[in-house]
């Protein structure tokens, strides 16, 4: 298993490593070491590999994923798998500002708790949030799946397309053109799914569902005061 | 973007490693702010009845000890002066208000960067490696400290604008972020009373914690007002005597991520600035909530 020191090696030697990776490369699993908060760790993967960091990132961890597997021991800044196309990354820890912002597919896991925007315009990514969410998360976001085990800060789901979005604990307040939504058992069953998939064990049938009410999607001047 | 780090001791035993901590995690800002950097060590209390100057002349040669024997003459006792580089640490029986003003009149080519009973300031144009090893940062003691590295975004890259700006006594602000009201709210501290060396946003802050201070506020309660007041994007870490607070705006625009052990509280723009800190590995790490504020010691 190839082992690589942050604390010798640079992050950009790291990562050129594994984007040097061919398809069907035997070089699969991968840990990372002595992160030391560096940022753009494991960055833009494109091979089916599996990659451990033991430590606290920076920004950007794991963006652009796609097929990848990025698993971190610790917590991330901002930008944890921001624009992931596909594959998984998991955070064991808390995640900053930001976390799967822009993400069009793919599994973003934080098994803590999130600050503001997590999932900022997500695209189709799902994301499950062990903990809560900070203040303004799934911004703009236009489709995926957002799940949050605990409390949401203020402003969710601001200016939301088609994205979905399952709280468990209480919503501070929800932001202009979101709403609460009819919990089918369709939706649960989407929740249970989207936790096991996480590893996250809680109760998918306590989950409430919020959503786009879809009034800002044209320019209406009786609805001037929401946009 | 500008990188902002902060360290207060809890456990005194640490006071001598104070400024190699603080170094370290400065050095760590560098590509936030190469464009100038800048410290407030709180350290070496000046003795009762006397205060504490941090002074910059622009020429490391200025006659310092001239000054002094001058200042002496005019306003009564002045320690030896300590010259760091081009900036001087004086300390005076005079009181601090007189001994500006004294300044101000007679030596115009000098600026005062710092004044109270423990505070000094170090500050100037450059990568802050460079500005640490130019006042040997890293061998200063002390109980609390904070740092700035400077990405200038609003006003020139000076001496005179680099970070930290102290206005009030012993009191002394960084900041990452921009306000946008600090025009308006300059003047109308201007007509208070308070004085500014620079068109900088963030001596606007720091003036406006000074008035309120000196309204009788608390550095809890000014910074509560200020929730109010400053308009704009910002995380500050706040020093004063003996006490150390943050807080960012409501929105949380620009970064912060804090630690603490029972030995240290520790603030930076980024992790990796903490990273290196003893004992970091059984830290209690958190990123603070927007619009609330965090102190320690007497804030």
């Amino acid at each position: 298993m190839p082992k690589v020191d942050l604390s010798t090696d640079t992050v950009r030697d790291l990562n050129q490593r594994l984007h040097d990776l061919e398809p069907g490369t035997t070089e699969t699993d991968w840990r990372v070491i002595n992160p030391m908060g560096a940022h753009a760790v494991a960055v833009g993967l494109e091979a089916s590999v599996h990659v451990e960091i033991d430590g606290h990132v920076g920004y950007y961890c794991a963006g652009m994923n796609k097929e990848a597997t990025v698993v971190v021991h610790g917590n991330v800044g901002t930008g944890f798998g921001e624009n992931i196309m596909s594959g998984t990354v998991i955070c064991h820890g808390n995640a900053s500002q930001s976390a799967g912002a822009t993400g069009h597919g793919g599994l973003v896991v934080v098994k803590g708790d999130t600050s503001a925007r997590c999932g900022i315009s997500m695209k189709g990514v799902d994301i499950v949030v062990g903990g809560s969410v900070g203040h303004m998360s799934a911004f703009m976001a236009q489709a995926g799946h957002l799940v949050v085990c605990g409390d949401a800060g203020a402003d969710l789901g601001d200016s939301i397309y088609e994205a979905t979005i399952y709280v468990r604990g209480d919503v501070e307040s929800l932001g202009s053109d979101c709403v609460e939504k009819e919990m089918t058992p369709e939706h649960v069953a989407k929740v249970r799914e989207l936790l096991q998939r996480a590893g996250i064990e809680a109760d998918a049938s306590q989950f409430r569902r919020y959503g786009s009410a879809r009034k800002l999607y044209n320019f209406n001047i009786d609805h001037a005061a929401n946009y | 973007m500008c990188g902002i780090v902060g360290l207060y001791l809890k456990n005194d035993a640490l006071t001598s490693q104070l400024g190699e901590h603080l170094v370290a995690m400065l050095v760590e800002m560098t590509e936030r702010g190469p464009d100038s950097s800048g410290v407030a060590i709180y350290r070496r209390p000046a003795a009762e009845g006397y205060e504490k100057l941090t002074l910059f002349h622009s020429d490391p040669g200025y006659d310092w000890a001239s000054l002094a024997g001058e200042m002496q003459v005019a306003l009564g006792d002045v320690d030896e002066p300590e010259q760091h580089d081009n900036h001087c640490i004086l300390t005076t029986a005079a009181a601090a208000k007189a001994a500006v003003a004294w300044l101000v009149e007679e030596h115009p080519e000098i600026r005062v960067v710092s004044v109270g009973n423990t505070i000094e300031v170090f500050k100037e144009k450059g990568l802050p490696s460079e500005v640490a090893a130019r006042f040997k940062v890293s061998e200063m003691e002390g109980s609390h400290a904070l740092g700035h590295t400077r990405m200038a975004t609003e006003s020139a890259v000076t001496t005179q604008h680099s970070h930290p700006f102290s206005v009030g006594e012993d009191l002394c602000l960084v900041h990452n972020g921009s306000l946008s009201n600090h025009n308006r709210l300059r003047r109308w501290l201007m007509k208070r009373g308070l004085e500014f060396q620079s068109d900088n946003d963030t001596e606007v802050a720091a003036a406006y914690l000074t008035y309120q201070i000196n309204q009788g506020a608390s550095l809890k309660e000014a910074l509560e007002a200020g929730l109010e007041d400053l308009d704009g994007f910002y995380t500050f870490a706040v020093g004063t005597r003996d006490g150390f607070a943050v807080v960012r705006d409501p929105i949380a625009c620009k970064p912060a991520i804090m630690a603490e052990t029972d030995d240290w509280v520790a603030m930076a723009s980024e992790f990796r600035a903490i990273a290196r800190l003893p004992g970091v590995e059984n830290a209690t790490i958190w990123e603070p909530k927007p619009a609330t504020i965090y102190a320690w010691g007497r804030a």
